[in-house]
């Protein structure tokens, strides 16, 4: 569904990706895994064209997207959960979700809040709430269901749990997987926490200073000694190997 | 102060409110939206009136003899094309710069506020443009013996205008996709792109709102004061945005609040002070303002949680 191919990326004159190539495929979830600042950001956000990439290609559904405009690229069914979420902070939780149906016809709008809400029943309280004034864990649960309003073929996690306590990654990541199963949705999921990520993920791979470094599925990269080593704390541990 | 002079100076003070308010709400929502003030928008309202004017010549030549159906045709027509100017100012002099530091779009605003009170300076002459008053006649109330207050049409006009145009637009920004995609562009222009926003698309229409609004503006100082010149967007741009800032920059009430206080002032001062210290008396109370409420009136900074 999603290959992307030799792609060169960065900021100013720092290039971040050094040639990164990954598929995802369709209907399934997808993760990227890697340290803080190896470069799993700019991959997500150069495939939305911000930053554009500086060579290589990505192509969605067999479509180069590569020079496209970052609104077109948002129309094509990419939804992007950005890492620290970007709710608007001064807009309500409904019309939060509101501009998540901003490209999609205004009449799908009631039933895709159902379906949203019957994913996160805690926001059903909250929709005349400023964005602004939720817990964190709400603003990701606000962010997933802004994503899925745009009725997305591909859903794009970055980092969804970012600041939040243990119990409420389970609890997403738990969503997430259901979202996947239920609605069939391809997730492509970067991350830090590698456990939960690769627990839930069909296919990994380990991001290392901008290259992929490891590929495998989520089964094998967990059992993986070094991948333990270097990702998981507390697992196998093996200090010549830690980066 | 008797109570009809105190009612009278109301009525005035309403309608410099209108004009003020009206011109505040374009610095405002530029502001808002891409965090810049335009200095350029006191001249888009100048242009306006010239539109207006020469629209007016050019109904009357046509042969619309109807007053009101002068006025809506001026309406229209200087919206639309004022609009113009105001969506050519931003693609020539301000999207270009849109990433580069804060200072540089500030001073290619400054310059076309140069460029264009230098092109109508040229185009229109330079002398000052008389219109013969169309509106006349009003209301007037008895409110006891020797009092009386007066309401002309063309007050009652400007005001009617002003509170319905607020009003649309009000409604256009709280409750419609535009509105919502606007406010998302302003609050995280990113995250907007993301959901599919053409960012460019809409700033571009918030200059043309911006500038049509000041059109408005325009078309009314034409009919209420009947003269007009080049220079007239500097002082009635620099009050309007005085305005704005009083009222918290980035706020749309603000800027309607902003603009009423600043018209409520300049009509009472003369009645208790030296007319000469009213520009003082205005400027005097925006520094007051900003001294103790920083960010205006109704401009409250939000408490967010990261």
């Amino acid at each position: 569904m999603l290959k992307v191919r030799g792609l060169h990326s960065g900021y100013g004159r720092i290039e971040a990706l050094h040639g990164v190539d990954v598929d995802v495929e369709a209907g399934e979830i997808m993760t990227v895994v890697g340290a803080n600042g190896a470069g799993k950001t700019t991959l997500l956000m150069t495939v939305c064209g911000h930053p554009r990439a500086w060579s290589g290609e990505v192509l969605f559904e067999g479509r180069d997207i590569t020079g496209l405009p970052m609104f077109e690229i948002g129309r094509l069914g990419i939804a992007h959960v950005p890492e620290g979420r970007h709710i608007f902070p001064r807009m309500t939780v409904l019309e939060n979700l509101q501009m998540g149906g901003y490209a999609v016809d205004p009449r799908h709008f009631d039933a895709d809040l159902q379906r949203v809400l019957a994913y996160f029943p805690q926001l059903g309280n909250r929709l005349s709430q400023r964005g602004g004034t939720l817990s964190g864990g709400e603003q990701q649960m606000l962010a997933i269901g802004r994503a899925l309003i745009s009725r997305p073929r591909m859903l794009l996690l970055d980092e969804p749990s970012l600041g939040l306590a243990p119990l409420v990654v389970r609890q997403l990541f738990d969503i997430i997987a259901d979202i996947n199963r239920d609605e069939r949705m391809t997730v492509f999921l970067i991350e830090q926490n590698a456990f939960q990520a690769l627990r839930l993920a069909h296919r990994a791979c380990i991001m290392v200073n901008g290259r992929i470094t490891t590929r495998g599925t989520g089964a094998e990269l967990l059992a993986d000694p070094a991948v333990q080593a270097a990702y998981l704390e507390g697992a196998a541990p093996s200090a010549e190997e830690a980066p | 102060m008797t109570i009809d002079i105190f009612l009278q100076q109301l009525v005035n003070g309403l309608t410099l409110g209108a004009f003020y308010g009206l011109i505040a709400l374009g610095y405002t929502m530029v502001y808002g939206i891409i965090g810049m003030i335009n200095f350029a928008h006191g001249d888009i309202y100048m242009v306006g009136a010239f539109i207006s004017l020469i629209g007016f010549l050019l109904f009357s030549a046509l042969g619309v003899a109807s007053v009101p159906v002068a006025i809506l045709l001026v309406l229209v027509v200087a919206m639309v094309f004022t609009a113009v100017y105001g969506w050519a100012v931003e693609r020539i002099a301000y999207r270009p710069l849109r990433g580069s530091q804060r200072l540089a779009p500030l001073i290619s605003a400054i310059g076309m506020s140069i460029v264009l009170q230098n092109f109508v300076q040229l185009t229109q002459g330079a002398r000052v443009k008389p219109l013969p008053p169309m509106v006349q006649g009003g209301y007037r109330f008895t409110l006891g013996t020797d009092a009386h207050l007066n309401v002309s049409l063309l007050q009652a006009l400007i005001v009617f205008l002003t509170v319905a145009l607020m009003a649309g637009f009000t409604y256009i920004i709280r409750r419609t996709p535009l509105g919502r995609a606007q406010r998302a562009t302003e609050q995280d222009a990113t995250m907007a792109a993301l959901l599919g926003v053409n960012v460019n698309r809409t700033i571009s229409i918030t200059f043309i709102i911006g500038a049509s609004l000041a059109a408005v503006a325009g078309l009314m100082a034409t009919l209420y004061y009947g003269v007009i010149d080049f220079f007239i967007g500097f002082v009635a741009g620099i009050k309007a945005f005085t305005a704005a800032v009083l009222g918290g920059i980035g706020s749309l009430p603000g800027a309607m609040l902003g603009g009423l206080v600043i018209g409520m002032i300049e009509s009472f001062w003369p009645v208790y002070f030296d007319l000469a210290y009213r520009d003082v008396a205005v400027f005097g109370v925006l520094v007051l303002v900003l001294i103790f409420r920083p960010s205006g009136l109704l401009g409250r900074p939000e408490i967010e949680k990261v």
